[in-house]
């Protein structure tokens, strides 16, 4: 019996590398100038925890392989030093793993999150609210309108609260149901919410970004392909959750101007 | 003696013929007619944009507009609902059920008007789910999941009161509810024209109501069987 364990346990862990290695179920395509260090970050993860699993998951098989059986006067075995050593051996060898992880990672992270947006990016606003995505654009004067939770009205189109009666820079605001921008441009979104907790996720963007009632939180990248995919909520955030989803569209830069131009007529 | 049976029986008719009209509530035959517009820049409505929801979406050849300011040729202002607030006889409410449809994530009508107490019935034509709620404050707030092929809602408001509805799902639907102690009401269409029948003779105050406007108010006089024709006229902003 313990054998049989022995042999199910290394199988099951020779399977599951195999399928990460095979890169059977894998990421979806990267769209984004800063996604290759993002991947690169994720396979070196993997790579590292990968061969950890793999000889501790064989280590394991191999120890009831061998001892699994039931044994008849057999003496208990320890470390020399007893178990606190090895626990502190662990906790050391992991921790420098962890650390190291984080520091190349490090990296990546502020590329995306610390650094600031390229002066020359396109602003677009983003509202998130229970179960939609909507989005705004300056408009031909290039200026947003300030925004007045008070006046947000859904049943007008208001999503924003703007105030185009006293704001003339709200007049020319353009909004819309779904993300369009230009290839090769860099972008900066400001995220707010509504209602509650949302979440901005692109997969192919490699950007995940919580947005959070009350802040006003800026994420910038660069799709360098142009497509069309799915922008998912992915913060439970009520009964529409699993309906929360927008698109985003990224144009050739002739199209997106064209696009633009239509929006704003 | 052929002509004094004659005369006799022409009078009970008549005396009895009186007596119902006096008992019954008094069904006249007068009425307020008219046309309800707009002066003014009326704010340009918005396409919405339903790609999230492609099952709505392919329903509708051309975007579906935002609706709170609908209007018609003529400067017609529709989807106003015009009604006596004051000085209509009482009736006991209607018991014909209204139908309300969810279909291609509109709410349709989106104005609907009804009696306090008169049967609604709420229908999700839609191939995906929808979560009514009536923004209501003087009657009981609810709101009701429905995936497609649920069973029409039954509802009813006991209440007068004008309630913004909503979708909990699609953040773009929107509707109302005017619950109106009258049978006496009527909502413009296309063409801005309304009218409200079968008033006795009475002063009247007949209210038109535009979801995004102030109410406007006017008092009519009706003779016995007389037609009355008034106006409403509603100021617009662009913005």
């Amino acid at each position: 019996m313990g054998k049989a364990f022995a042999a199910l346990l290394a199988i099951i862990t020779l399977a599951s590398v195999y399928f990460f290695a095979a890169r059977t179920w894998w990421m979806p395509v990267d769209i984004s100038a800063h996604g290759p260090g993002v991947d690169h970050q994720i396979i070196e993860t993997m790579l590292l925890t990968g061969v950890l699993f793999l000889l501790s998951q064989l280590a394991l098989a191999g120890f009831v392989w061998k001892f699994g059986g039931p044994g008849e006067g057999r003496r208990i075995s320890t470390f020399p030093g007893g178990a606190k050593v090895v626990v502190f051996a662990v906790f050391v060898v992991v921790g420098i793993e962890i650390l190291t992880l984080s520091f190349f990672g490090s990296k990546v992270w502020a590329g995306m999150f610390f650094a600031p947006a390229a002066p020359n990016s396109l602003h677009i606003d983003v509202q998130a609210e229970q179960f939609a995505f909507f989005f705004r654009y300056a408009g031909p004067d290039g200026q947003f309108g300030g925004i007045h939770p008070e006046l947000i009205n859904d049943g007008n189109g208001n999503y924003f609260g703007l105030d185009p009666a006293n704001d003339v820079a709200a007049r020319d605001d353009i909004v819309v149901g779904s993300l369009t921008i230009p290839v090769n441009k860099p972008i900066l979104l400001t995220l707010h919410t509504k209602d509650m907790i949302h979440s901005f996720f692109v997969p192919e963007l490699r950007i995940q970004q919580d947005i959070v009632p009350g802040l006003e939180i800026p994420i910038h990248f660069t799709a360098v392909q142009t497509g069309k995919h799915e922008i998912v909520c992915t913060q439970l955030c009520g009964l529409g959750h699993y309906n929360m989803k927008a698109y985003i569209e990224v144009l050739p830069q002739d199209k997106y101007d064209e696009w633009l131009k239509s929006q704003s007529q | 003696m052929k002509t004094r049976y004659f005369l006799a029986l022409a009078l009970l008719v008549a005396v009895s013929s009186a007596l119902v009209v006096l008992a019954a509530p008094p069904a006249g035959n007068g009425s307020i007619t008219g046309k309800v517009t707009y002066t003014g820049t009326p704010p340009k409505m918005k396409p919405i944009d339903m790609s999230k929801e492609p099952t709505c979406a392919k329903q509708h050849a051309t975007p579906v507009m935002t609706e709170n300011l609908v209007t018609g040729p003529g400067n017609a202002l529709q989807d106003v609902v015009v009604y006596i607030s004051a000085g209509a006889p009482e009736t006991s409410a209607s018991s014909q059920t209204l139908r309300y449809d969810q279909k291609g994530c509109q709410y349709l009508p989106h104005v609907l008007a009804m009696e306090a107490n008169q049967p609604l019935e709420i229908y999700n034509d839609d191939q995906t789910s929808h979560n009514i709620h009536p923004l209501a404050k003087v009657n009981p707030e609810w709101n009701k999941s429905q995936p497609p092929g649920t069973p029409p809602i039954q509802a009813k408001y006991e209440k007068p009161e004008r309630i913004p509805v909503k979708c909990n799902i699609h953040p773009w639907m929107h509707g109302y509810f005017v619950v109106l102690n009258t049978s006496h009401y009527s909502v413009t269409g296309n063409d801005g024209g309304f009218s409200l029948k079968d008033l006795p003779a009475g002063k009247y105050t007949v209210t038109a109501w535009q979801e995004q406007s102030e109410p406007q108010t006017q008092d009519v006089t009706l003779g016995a069987g007389e037609s009355k024709s008034i106006s409403f006229t509603f100021k617009v902003l662009p913005y």
